[in-house]
């Protein structure tokens, strides 16, 4: 089987009104290999899997399936051929066990007598085969986002796919966790499973994948060997131009502390963290997911009702009880989670601008709606946040616009002290590097910032820097000349 | 870009609203057509009795937007109507008077005791819901039964009536030909627009029905935006309860039942999503009149009173899934 693919996807078109999502795309996808599929967000990627799920029907193209034209006109016939998809959002049933979210909806045993001891064995069986260190009897509540990810992927398995696709699937766990991912999918491949990934996260590029497929605007640009491209190459045809700087960072001599935080503690994931920022510097807060490096800032930003430790804003002690308090003394967090802590999603742009700075345009029972817009557009033009318009319903939005207007709107409240959470999660390149240069501007302003991130070329190549995190405690803080990929994970792994 | 949209507030209204005011306008022209209402329905004084009927439910409605908006419900404001229209006639029969002057003050003070008891009941709703994680739907249940039973004890079951002109007033007075409830509609629903649209509690009600965590980092105050909703929408159930009682020269501790039912009804007809966050009390006023209209056309018509519970369902599924369909279309 020389050239015989697992899956070719051929001149797939699709529109919507108004909008051509797909033109022409063609993908390949050989048995056991790793297949990227990257691009900015918009660029069709998500359109293109839900064609392959069945979930759209395009209007022009063709699928082939082992060299068998197929007509995959809906979710179960996708499955029959064999297509397994892994949704980035998680959609497992919490207070059902992993033996029965995986065999959900095709239960084992009668109507109404449904075999729960089979289901379990089978299902234990099946994470076995994968060397998942999990229970088919425990909760899904219980399991951590990782362990859920894995259950996610057996099910997929489970359906006897030979072609899966996982989107994004490392978004929202840790380094650790990625490696056992990793694992789990050179197993599957192995065993000659097609695997179709799409992440934003370049360096995972060269760990795991074989072969890479670039979309830009609807269209392939082109499809790489991942071991004969550089980086570089790829994000100038990913973003259509040469992005130089991807980083922007000029280190000036920060100066005099205006933060310093002794053993802070939420009485739960944070303990005893201590730390300072100084005035115009940025300090990135490395770690493993669940080191307490979030739950240290939202102490600080007056979210721990049993928070203990003292804060010092620019010298003097101060109590903070709740954001409110924390943003009266120039303190902002930019929170993790978009969709859960941050975005008013059925409401505008505007609104979602704006809802933290109300004191500046009502006042008396009178809206000053030109001052509101002036706001909401001082943060657009800011961000370069692309909206069609202020009244834009922010859910429309792709992620790294979200962002950017999250981002603005704790901007407006004109901190001092910006605690950023993993500010480009589920951001795309273009957007990143925008979120970059502007946190650059913001520091060389004066403005201090610390940066939470779990990706440590970002960590690497934005701090001034670098405290690490582990159980809850500080355990280095490492200069930006002797911050080293190795030197982070040796504190964070403690 | 889309300068219309905003420049006019007339002409955005009106585009918000134009799937429920088409269907309002449509009733209308049906009742307006039809030979055995044609001669009834169109006349001033039927006009000023639908407003006037309906005055009690926009009061609710008002109330429930906002609990609605903020991902809330509120069953409770029906059973409130009943205890503080029996505390008001039972305060104001207490005081008694023989003077004209006397029966004023007497009712005085138990409308008073009205808005007292109305703001008791919602500062109770609101300080469980925002202390505790027990769902909106089972605290005003539970406070909605307490309620009912106090009027119940209270009253030992039988009316207390109360015949005076002054207590009549507000449910059954006149400013001129204007009926009063109509007038106090008027200030309510005024009130209740300027809270919503231009004070920073108005905002921070769609934030914390849009997303209460999201409030928290907002540096909103979450427990206290739902304390001030649930005892504002007390406050004007107790205002209802005023106005039924007073209407019916009686406190009576049956009034009011099913009340909350109309106001939800209104509020989501007026497309106010159930699921919170969104919502516009413009939309709520024509719910309101739509189901008086409603009830009022049904009535000249003469359907049988049972049969008309049936027809209201089915025009309330209708007006909803229409507007469903119309924010559908529009991408919302």
């Amino acid at each position: 089987m020389s050239e015989q693919y697992l899956l070719e996807m051929k001149g797939i078109s699709k529109s919507f009104p108004g909008v051509k999502a797909l033109k022409n795309v063609s993908l390949q996808l050989k048995a056991g290999e790793v297949h990227a599929l990257l691009g900015e967000n918009g660029a069709g990627k998500s359109t293109l899997i839900k064609v392959l799920g069945g979930i759209y029907h395009a209007e022009e193209g063709e699928i082939y399936i082992d060299g068998q034209k197929k007509d995959i006109d809906g979710v179960v016939a996708a499955r029959a051929a064999g297509v397994s998809i892994v949704h980035q959002e998680l959609v497992l049933v919490p207070y059902m066990t992993v033996a029965e979210n995986i065999f959900l909806g095709r239960e084992m045993g009668g109507k109404f007598n449904i075999d729960r001891r089979k289901m379990s064995q089978e299902a234990q069986k099946l994470l076995d085969t994968y060397e998942m260190n999990i229970d088919a009897d425990t909760l899904v509540e219980h399991l951590t986002i990782a362990q859920q990810q894995m259950v996610e992927i057996v099910k997929a398995i489970s359906f006897q796919s030979k072609i899966l696709v996982m989107d994004e699937p490392t978004s929202s766990i840790s380094d650790k966790e990625v490696g056992f991912l990793f694992e789990t999918m050179r197993t599957l491949t192995k065993k000659g499973v097609g695997i179709i990934y799409i992440s934003h996260k370049m360096s995972e590029l060269e760990q795991i994948c074989d072969r890479v497929t670039v979309m830009r605007d609807g269209e392939t640009v082109g499809t790489r060997v991942v071991k004969e491209s550089s980086k570089d190459e790829l994000i100038a045809l990913m973003v259509g131009r040469e992005l130089t700087n991807y980083y922007t960072r000029d280190y000036l001599e920060p100066g005099e502390v205006i933060l310093k935080c002794d053993h802070i503690s939420d009485g739960k994931m944070a303990k005893d963290a201590s730390f300072e920022l100084r005035k115009g510097e940025i300090i990135g807060f490395a770690g493993l997911v669940g080191a307490g490096r979030s739950e240290t800032m939202k102490a600080i930003f007056g979210l721990a009702p049993n928070m203990t430790g003292d804060v010092y804003v620019e010298g003097k002690k101060v109590q903070i009880k709740s954001p409110i308090d924390a943003m009266k003394y120039g303190i902002t967090l930019v929170p993790e989670s978009r969709k859960e802590e941050g975005l008013y999603r059925v409401m505008s742009v505007r609104f979602n601008s704006t809802i933290e700075v109300l004191g500046d345009f009502i006042r008396h029972l009178h809206v000053n709606s030109a001052k509101e817009r002036q706001i909401t557009q001082k943060y657009i033009d800011m961000m370069a946040t692309k909206t069609p318009s202020q009244e834009q319903i922010i859910g429309n939005l792709s992620g790294g616009n979200q962002q950017k207007v999250m981002i603005g709107r704790w901007l407006a409240t004109n901190p001092k002290i910006l605690i950023l959470d993993e500010p480009t999660r589920g951001v795309d390149v273009g957007a990143k590097a925008e979120i970059y240069a502007i946190m650059n501007e913001l520091v060389k302003q004066g403005m201090s910032i610390i940066m939470i991130s779990s990706e440590l070329p970002e960590i690497l190549n934005m701090s001034d820097r670098v405290y690490v995190m582990c159980d809850g405690q500080v355990t280095g803080c490492l200069g930006h000349e002797e911050a080293t990929q190795e030197r982070i994970m040796q504190l964070a792994a403690k | 870009m889309n300068r219309l949209k905003s420049t006019n507030p007339v002409v955005k209204y009106l585009k918000d609203n134009i799937g429920i005011i088409i269907a309002l306008v449509a009733m209308c022209i049906f009742l307006v057509a039809f030979p055995t209402t044609r001669s009834t329905f169109m006349t001033g004084k039927n006009i000023f009795n639908i407003l006037r009927q309906n005055a009690s439910n926009l009061f609710l409605a008002t109330g429930m937007t906002m609990v609605i908006i903020l991902g809330g419900i509120d069953l409770s404001v029906g059973t409130v109507i009943a205890l503080s229209g029996c505390v008001a006639a039972g305060i104001t029969t207490a005081m008694g008077g023989e003077t004209a002057g006397a029966q004023a003050i007497a009712a005085v003070a138990g409308f008073a005791a009205c808005i007292v008891v109305g703001g008791l009941v919602g500062m109770f709703n609101g300080l469980v819901i925002s202390k505790t994680e027990i769902p909106p739907f089972i605290v005003t249940l539970a406070s909605m039964n307490i309620t009912k039973g106090i009027a119940l004890v209270y009253t030992n079951g039988a009316p207390i009536r109360c015949m005076t002109d002054a207590f009549k007033f507000p449910g059954a007075g006149y400013v001129g030909p204007i009926p009063v409830p109509v007038i106090l509609m008027l200030i309510v629903f005024v009130i209740a627009v300027l809270i919503v649209n231009r004070t920073h509690l108005g905002r921070h009600i769609y934030a914390v029905g849009g997303n209460a965590q999201a409030a928290k980092f907002s540096g909103i105050n979450v427990e206290k935006v739902k304390f001030l909703v649930y005892t504002y929408t007390g406050i004007m159930a107790g205002i209802a309860g005023m106005v039924v009682a007073s209407r019916l020269y009686s406190g009576q501790p049956t009034a009011g039942d099913g009340a909350e039912m109309d106001a939800i009804a209104a509020v989501v007809v007026g497309g106010t999503s159930m699921s919170g966050g969104s919502g516009r009390l413009g939309g709520t006023l024509i719910g309101v009149l739509i189901i008086g209209v409603l009830n009022n056309g049904l009535n000249l018509l003469g359907v049988d009173s049972n049969w008309q519970y049936i027809v209201k369902g089915l025009v309330i599924l209708l007006a909803v899934y229409v507007d469903f369909l119309r924010n559908k279309k529009a991408g919302r």
